[in-house]
């Protein structure tokens, strides 16, 4: 099995080399069932020891007992490269995950999103989870859970531009003025001109952050003045382990559809058995399967780069006259992977002609049911554009971290349409609160009204604005 | 482990045995669940599903609190994208809400992490909401009688010997040290199974005092006992005999319905009659009395006489109640009245039974169903009373 194993990958990682695939040395390990889930629960080999993870786990391993699922793929974003093998995988299967994988590497590797991502990530997380295992006999198990707790219900809330403008801080100067009152008369001195001081303190102070801080975590690490060395320690660590993930998150569509793309590419010139076609093909199809409720990045992936490649193969006059050549597809779609995320992916590529081939449409509740409302193609990119945006998170930031003067923090979300879930919001409050200290508000909309949600550590209240 | 000639690849297999992670965050998830449970005790026992569900070993119970809550969008009130099969219109159904009347509800892959759904959902065993009510109840001021009667002799299989009967013959011990034996011949194999692999069970007898002790469960079933109040009475007694069956091996129940009479009622009668008419508490009470004349007599039995009631008792019949239940505590190790009672009023038994001065009288008023539990542990709490 392993020779046979063997003689499959060499033959399939030169075909992926001939294609033009560039990735790292891998490193393929074949494990149990239980192993490659917890793997993909944790989305590491080694991560810190939290109950969501296992609560993931559980539900990962029990629709694999129940055969209702199971994963084709592991692949993690290292130098060398990482990919897991189930050991109860056969020789198609195996073949397929490794053309898969290749692919993805490439992506990894090449993908302008990914540059700063740390290729010893594997090692960075062995030794964060140490970290976090001596806090626990430290400071007690509870103690880190509580925190974690925390920290991972606003993990997301990064902010992971390539290039980050510097200085949130108020500068030194920023030190507001306020009317210094010695007795209670003082004001009577100033009948005539009563409240125009007032006014000017009001003018003099200077915004803290100076622009609205998208990265949360980044601005609880420095400015909360409620947190302990250790408990900063963990928000740096976990901080680093989100950046690290965020461009997977960014390239979803994009990078499972160059994955699935080549796997196709590459299992075409693989000699297959006829029974080895078949169960290719079902497993294809079962990778590649489109959804009613939602949408699958695999194969949405795959049709937009196939897309891509049969227009630039055959470029119209119009192309032409901007100086397109012909059969350039392969070349357009390596240039398409190293430059665009899922956001510009869809909004570049996703044309009118493939909106109505794959027959997308937009849907939403109405009632007990949820219908399909639109299918023009605008509305269709629109939408999955907006989904996309911020990795398919609210985008968040911190517009003032002096809130009523008192170091309250006011959070704001930028509103695009799309409401928030109050209930999870409410919960999500006092987990700030317990980063911060200090009662934390956050503005929205609802049904088209501005609503500010408060936590002032005894309890939540909202208001409209 | 082997490498190709170009380095380009590894491929290995380790021994990943000891690498337990994941099912250690796993067992940290579930006690937690347990935790959640226990924190819902009172909302779970008041759960009428679990007094309906007759024979289910298991109830799937909603838990909000482990959910991972993060900031995220209003599913349902966003838009969002799918893929038909080619031929899709505007106004095609693609879903249901989960949980609505139609079969085919949260179809689709995803259907089932739709953020629809707000809690995490678990099985539980009833028996683990048992282990953790029961807990903290018991039998108050409960008194050995007739010390002759009341210990039990218990065979408990608790032993395992190399000679024994063959009826006894534990399988699973004996293959065990059979392929032992031959594993270390070099064959991990189950034959042969000479003589002295054979296990056996034995029994030691235990013996247990134990005492006698009589419950006797009184229900008013007249016309102003509403839907709420059957529930809560019938969820009240329902984990009073799950609970006295768990723990107590000789505890008898009887069960008396009343209305403006009383009578004797078997089990099932007990929790599925409903009735209409007037109330007169002291029917029940009588009919206690005289139970406890014929069959329970207190020198040889600890009695428990238990009351549900909605309170409202006819007026010129409180005097007779009080009187009766006075005599009833005479010969009782405890007597345990519970008022389902939704508005707060002050009702006219209650209001009788306020003048009773006793430490075996045991109250508790229900106002909300949740408070069943509350008054599960009044009315059983631990707590010694003296006679």
């Amino acid at each position: 099995m392993e020779r046979e194993l063997r003689q499959a990958i060499d033959e399939i990682t030169e075909i992926a080399v001939g294609f033009g695939l560039d990735f790292y040395p891998m490193r393929y390990e074949i494990c149990p069932a239980d192993i490659i889930y917890t793997f993909g629960a944790y989305g590491m080999p080694t991560r810190f020891t939290h109950w969501s993870f296992g609560k993931q786990f559980h539900k990962m391993k029990l629709q694999y007992d129940l055969g209702l699922s199971q994963i084709y793929e592991l692949v993690i974003n290292s130098n060398p490269c990482y990919a897991f093998l189930l050991d109860t995988n056969s020789l198609i299967q195996n073949k397929l995950i490794i053309a898969h994988v290749l692919a993805h590497c490439d992506f990894f590797k090449n993908n302008v999103r990914f540059s700063n991502t740390r290729r010893d990530m594997v090692e960075s997380m062995t030794a964060t989870a140490e970290r976090i295992a001596s806090y626990e006999i430290l400071y007690g198990k509870d103690e880190v859970e509580k925190f974690l707790d925390a920290v991972l219900a606003i993990q997301e809330h990064i902010d992971p531009s390539i290039f980050r403008p510097k200085g949130s801080a108020p500068e030194e100067e920023d030190i507001e003025e306020v009317r210094i009152i010695t007795t209670q008369y003082d004001d009577l001195w100033k009948i005539g001109e009563a409240e125009k001081p007032l006014e000017q303190a009001k003018l003099k102070k200077k915004k803290f952050p100076v622009q609205p801080e998208k990265d949360l975590l980044l601005f609880i690490e420095e400015y909360s003045r409620e947190l302990e060395e250790w408990q900063r320690d963990i928000l740096t660590m976990l901080r680093e382990e989100m950046l690290y993930f965020w461009p997977q998150l960014e390239t979803k569509i994009m990078n499972e559809g160059w994955a699935s793309f080549w796997h196709q590419r590459i299992m075409r010139e693989l000699n297959l058995t006829t029974a080895e076609t078949i169960e290719y093909a079902k497993l294809n199809a079962g990778v590649v399967q489109p959804s009613k409720t939602t949408i699958n990045p695999y194969y949405l992936g795959i049709k937009i780069f196939e897309h891509i490649e049969k227009k630039y193969d055959n470029p119209t006059d119009e192309m032409k006259r901007f100086g397109a050549k012909s059969n350039a597809g392969r070349e357009k779609i390596f240039e398409v992977r190293e430059i665009e995320s899922d956001v510009s992916f869809i909004r570049n590529y996703l044309s009118k002609e493939l909106v109505n081939e794959e027959d997308l449409y937009v849907f939403a509740k109405k009632g007990q049911e949820y219908k399909i409302t639109d299918k023009d193609h605008e509305e269709v990119k629109n939408q999955l554009i907006s989904m996309r945006v911020n990795g398919g998170f609210p985008y968040i930031v911190v517009e003032d971290g002096d809130y009523s003067r008192s170091g309250e923090l006011y959070l704001k979300h930028g509103y695009e349409g799309m409401e928030l879930d109050p209930t999870y919001l409410e919960h999500v409050l006092p987990y700030i609160y317990q980063l911060w200290g200090r009662p934390v508000y956050l503005e929205t909309i609802l049904e088209n009204k501005a609503i500010i949600y408060m936590y002032d550590g005894k309890k939540g209240s909202r208001r409209f604005k | 482990m082997s490498e190709n000639d170009q380095n380009r690849f590894v491929v290995s297999q380790e021994n990943w045995s000891l690498h337990r992670k994941g099912h250690q965050d796993q067992q940290r998830h579930n006690e937690k669940v347990k935790e959640a449970i226990k924190n819902n005790l009172p909302e779970l026992i008041s759960d009428d599903s679990i007094i309906l569900s007759n024979g289910d070993k298991t109830i799937k119970i909603p838990i909000r609190s482990l959910d991972e809550y993060k900031i995220r969008y209003n599913y349902d009130k966003s838009k969002h994208v799918g893929q038909g099969q080619g031929d899709s219109q505007v106004g095609d159904v693609v879903a249901r809400e989960p949980g609505g009347k139609s079969a085919s509800a949260g179809q689709g892959k995803e259907a089932g992490d739709k953020p629809g759904e707000d809690y995490f959902e678990t099985e539980v065993n009833i028996e683990e909401i048992q282990g953790l009510l029961f807990q903290e109840l018991e039998l108050p001021n409960l008194q050995q009688k007739e010390a002759a009667d009341i210990t039990t002799e218990k065979i408990e299989f608790n032993d395992i010997r190399k000679k024994g009967l063959m009826g006894n013959v534990d399988k699973k011990r004996t293959i065990m040290t059979a392929i032992k034996r031959n594993a270390m011949h070099g064959k991990a194999t189950i034959s042969p199974i000479y003589n002295d692999d054979l296990r056996f069970k034995t029994w030691d007898e235990v013996v247990k005092p134990e005492s006698k002790a009589v419950v006797l469960a009184m229900m008013d079933v007249s016309g102003s006992m509403g839907n709420f109040e059957k529930s809560c009475a019938r969820s009240f007694f329902f984990w009073m005999i799950k609970f006295l069956r768990s723990k107590y091996e000789t505890v008898e129940i009887e069960f008396i319905a009343h209305h403006t009479l009383a009578k004797t009622v078997t089990e099932q009668e007990f929790f599925t009659r409903g009735e209409s008419g007037g109330t007169i508490c002291s029917s029940a009470y009588a009919k206690a009395l005289e139970l406890i004349d014929q069959k329970y007599h207190p020198s040889r039995y600890n009695i428990y006489p238990v009351h549900f009631s909605d309170g409202e008792n006819l007026t010129i019949d409180n005097e007779k109640s009080l009187k009766l239940v006075k005599e009833l505590m005479k010969v009782s190790s405890m007597f345990g009245y519970g008022e389902v009672n939704e508005s707060n009023r002050a009702s006219t038994l209650m209001t009788t039974f306020k003048k009773i001065d006793d430490p075996k009288f045991r109250f508790s008023i229900i106002k909300k169903k949740q408070e069943v539990y509350d008054a599960l542990k009044n009315i059983f709490k631990k707590q010694e009373v003296d006679l």
